[in-house]
């Protein structure tokens, strides 16, 4: 009877080592295949077989001194600055509100949080539209600028997993720093952000991807300004039926540099993900 | 029940009791939540009463410095001693003014027109010369940023009258009254919640609330491309854009494009949401199994399709599924012969059946990553009176494990069902709507609600139509969410699963 329960479950889990891995080629194999062809040195767009012959960095070189048409580092350069501002930006604002609501006790403090929930809950994609007529009131329609301020304007109402870590240092700190004399922006810069390093990391590295993954608004906004398109769009015209013959392959090799650092930094993220998310779960 | 014989019950019979008990206030949630804006709305307009009531009262009560900050801003200050605050007050006061009369009113006098000066070709001389007469669209966005400053000088001329009356009663005790210095000094201390919220306050009034209420304001007017500022003028026309978009007859190919496409989100929310809930469920639970070994690396060889940005990975598969993409060239190598499937650009059933396929491989990874948490929480001592039982790995499942993630993630499904109806990336990217028809206006069969949106303001400046999708859009959505906040709040109160 032990025998045949030990032979059964020795069969299910090889079967289930062989559906994971099965699943796990099929997911895979579309990364495998971006990169591989990214360094194929043959062919135009599309070869008729799947692993190719030769291989080279000609894809790579190509993206950064074939710049007469679609400037790829420009893109990138673009992405990079814009990631930058947007993530001060807004990491100060999640901070600054997630502090406030957490750590200090004021007049319709219930209220604020329940109605920054909700606004929050609202799909983003909505008022895309009315700020993109916004912008264009502005002057600042096609720079930017305005790409920053719209990645970094809304960060505030992302503010409950932090919120969350926050609740969980203990106040008596709080209470001890007061007694000493401290105010509460002392507390804030001096006490609290120093034992807070896995939350701010957390928040600094989402609000850093952003911009290098979001689509929708950067088409919005840019239009057809070519010159600030970030990497998103950039490399999607290069997939576009105008220029897809001759820049396929580049548009690969470009999809690898971005691909790359983006997957580091989210690995990185990940662990302080758990760290945050688990600290900021005791207290809900 | 009880309390006790709750705790009586053996950790199945609880689990079952919970389960059906929260099927059972499912409907008494759904009510609740209605009732809560009802309530909502009654406490709104109570305060607003009892706000104008004590501004009343403090008019009466107070002394002539406090009467007179009813007229000019900051007056109560002035008499007390706290000149710059006073100053700060009355410069608010001749700021607004100055902005009504140059700025403010010129626009917002226009408001319930829009404008009425066509611009106009005029003969100058030999040549024709453009008299530009009203911008509508600039018109309304001015009204909206008019009403805007207009609500936040309105609050701060309360503040300046509670101020007065503060200082009247603070004077009247003989209590010290507040240098400026020492009133900045607080806002790092007791007043810190106003320095640090002011800031992403203000970014989300502006960016976030503003364009809400201007792209609603838009639905109810006729701008598009056949009244284009600052050529043509646009006007108000009530709901004829949303009566185009209900109804058939006054809307003919919108019309029908807006049901069927509504028909189409309906049914990519719902498999989306369930297939990747599903599916992922399943595969988490296969790694997280006793006795699998390399967990980690099953689950980073998932987790990693996360981690490369959407539009690369979504690009790539549209690349792949092309009729001489990596995809045929499989099929041709595995069975021997030519295929060419046309996964993308012909078929719309193929198409759709596509979409979704290629939605498991993007969404399953987000499953697994947020289910291995959960799975792990679940009693151990649930399977073992079920293995007792005689139940097998089939029946656990559907027994225990999917009515437990249902009961814990079910406000969690609703978002993702919400995120799905939204879901652009995945449709845009992969098909960009295709195959594309004449029966429909400006859409393809994959087209869901949002990316037609998106087509209609990007390509046809169709403005009037898109705000009025959106919000028909956003009222389910809001609804939506609404509900599953409520819900997720009451389960934070309830016992679960103990």
């Amino acid at each position: 009877m032990i025998k045949s329960y030990k032979a059964r479950r020795i069969i299910s889990n090889t079967i289930i080592y062989i559906v994971l891995a099965v699943l796990g080629i099929i997911w895979v194999s579309p990364l495998v295949y971006l990169v591989l062809h990214s360094f194929r040195a043959e062919g135009l767009a599309t070869v008729p077989y799947l692993i190719p012959h030769s291989y080279s960095f000609d894809n790579y070189i190509n993206l950064f001194v074939n710049t007469g048409t679609l400037n790829f580092p420009r893109w990138y350069l673009n992405t990079f600055v814009v990631a930058c501002c947007a993530c001060v930006i807004s990491t100060l604002s999640v901070l600054m509100v997630s502090y406030a609501f957490s750590r200090l006790r004021f007049k319709s403090r219930k209220k604020f949080i329940n109605v920054g929930m909700i606004l929050g809950m609202f799909p983003g994609f909505m008022t895309m539209i009315a700020i993109y007529y916004l912008l264009k009131a502005m002057n600042l329609s096609q720079t930017l600028v305005a790409l920053v301020i719209c990645y970094s304007a809304g960060a505030g109402l992302g503010f409950q997993i932090s919120k969350g870590f926050f609740d969980t240092i203990p106040r008596a700190l709080d209470e001890a720093a007061t007694v000493d004399g401290a105010t509460r922006n002392q507390i804030f810069w001096k006490i609290i952000l120093p034992m807070s390093k896995p939350i701010v990391v957390y928040t600094v590295l989402t609000s850093f991807i952003g911009p290098w993954t979001d689509f929708i608004l950067c088409k919005l906004i840019m239009g057809d300004n070519r010159d600030n398109y970030t990497v998103a769009i950039g490399l999607q015209l290069m997939v576009s039926n105008e220029f897809k013959v001759n820049y396929f392959k580049q548009f690969m090799a470009g999809s690898v540099l971005v691909a790359v650092p983006i997957t580091v930094l989210f690995l990185m993220m990940q662990k302080y993900y758990v760290e945050g998310v688990t600290a900021g779960g005791v207290k809900g | 029940m009880k309390y006790i014989d709750y705790k009586q019950l053996n950790p199945f019979q609880k689990f079952a009791y919970n389960f059906t008990e929260f099927f059972k206030k499912l409907p008494g949630r759904v009510a609740a939540f209605f009732k809560a804006i009802g309530r909502f709305f009654v406490k709104l307009f109570t305060g607003i009463g009892k706000g104008v009531a004590n501004y009343v009262t403090r008019f009466i009560k107070g002394d002539f410095a406090v009467k007179l900050s009813y007229l000019i801003f900051g007056f109560g200050n002035f008499a007390k001693g706290q000149i710059i605050k006073g100053l700060l007050f009355l410069a608010t006061e001749v700021a607004y003014i100055y902005f009504m009369i140059t700025f403010g009113w010129p626009n917002l006098s226009k408001f319930n027109t829009l404008g009425t000066v066509e611009t106009q070709l005029v003969d100058d001389g030999p040549f024709k010369k453009t008299v530009f007469g009203d911008n509508s669209m600039l018109i309304l966005l001015y009204s909206v940023v008019t009403i805007a400053v207009t609500f936040v000088v309105l609050f701060i001329y309360i503040t300046n009258t509670k101020s007065a009356y503060k200082l009247q009663q603070l004077k009247s005790e003989g209590k010290h009254i507040m240098t400026f210095k020492e009133e900045t000094k607080d806002f790092l201390d007791g007043k810190f919640h106003v320095t640090m919220l002011s800031l992403p306050v203000t970014l989300i009034a502006i960016f976030t609330i503003m364009p809400l209420i201007f792209m609603i304001l838009i639905a109810f007017t006729n701008y598009n491309k056949s009244h284009m500022p600052p050529g043509t003028l646009f006007t108000w026309v009530g709901f004829e854009n949303f009566s185009q978009l209900v109804n058939v007859t006054t809307g003919g190919k919108r019309g029908v494009t807006f049901i069927e496409l509504t028909q189409w989100t309906i049914i990519w929310a719902i498999f989306a949401t369930f297939t990747n809930y599903i599916l992922g469920m399943i595969v988490a639970l296969m790694i997280n199994k006793k006795g699998i070994k390399l967990k980690s690396l099953w689950r980073t060889l998932f987790v990693i399709t996360i981690a490369v940005p959407q539009f690369v990975s979504l690009l790539l598969m549209n690349q792949m599924l092309q009729v001489n993409g990596a995809i045929n060239i499989l099929l041709s190598d595995i069975t021997g012969q030519e295929v060419a499937i046309q996964f993308l650009n012909t078929n719309a059933l193929m198409a759709r059946i596509t979409v979704i396929i290629i939605n498991c491989w993007v969404g399953i990874p987000y499953t697994i990553l947020s289910a291995s948490g959960i799975l792990m929480n679940i009693p151990a001592d649930l399977y073992e009176s079920a293995r007792i039982d005689g139940a097998g790995p089939v029946k656990q499942f559907t027994k225990i494990t999917l009515p437990y993630m249902l009961f814990v993630t079910a406000p969690s499904l609703i978002t993702q069902f919400v995120g799905n109806i939204n879901n652009f990336n995945v449709i845009y990217l992969l098909t960009g709507g295709g195959p594309s028809t004449e029966r429909f206006y400006q859409a393809g069969y994959t087209d869901i609600l949002v990316t037609w949106l998106f087509k209609l303001t990007m390509n046809q400046q169709d403005y009037d139509l898109a705000a009025a999708i959106g919000i028909l859009v956003f009222i389910v959505c809001a609804t939506l969410s609404l509900i599953t906040f409520n819900m997720s709040k009451s389960m934070k109160d309830e016992e679960a699963f103990s």
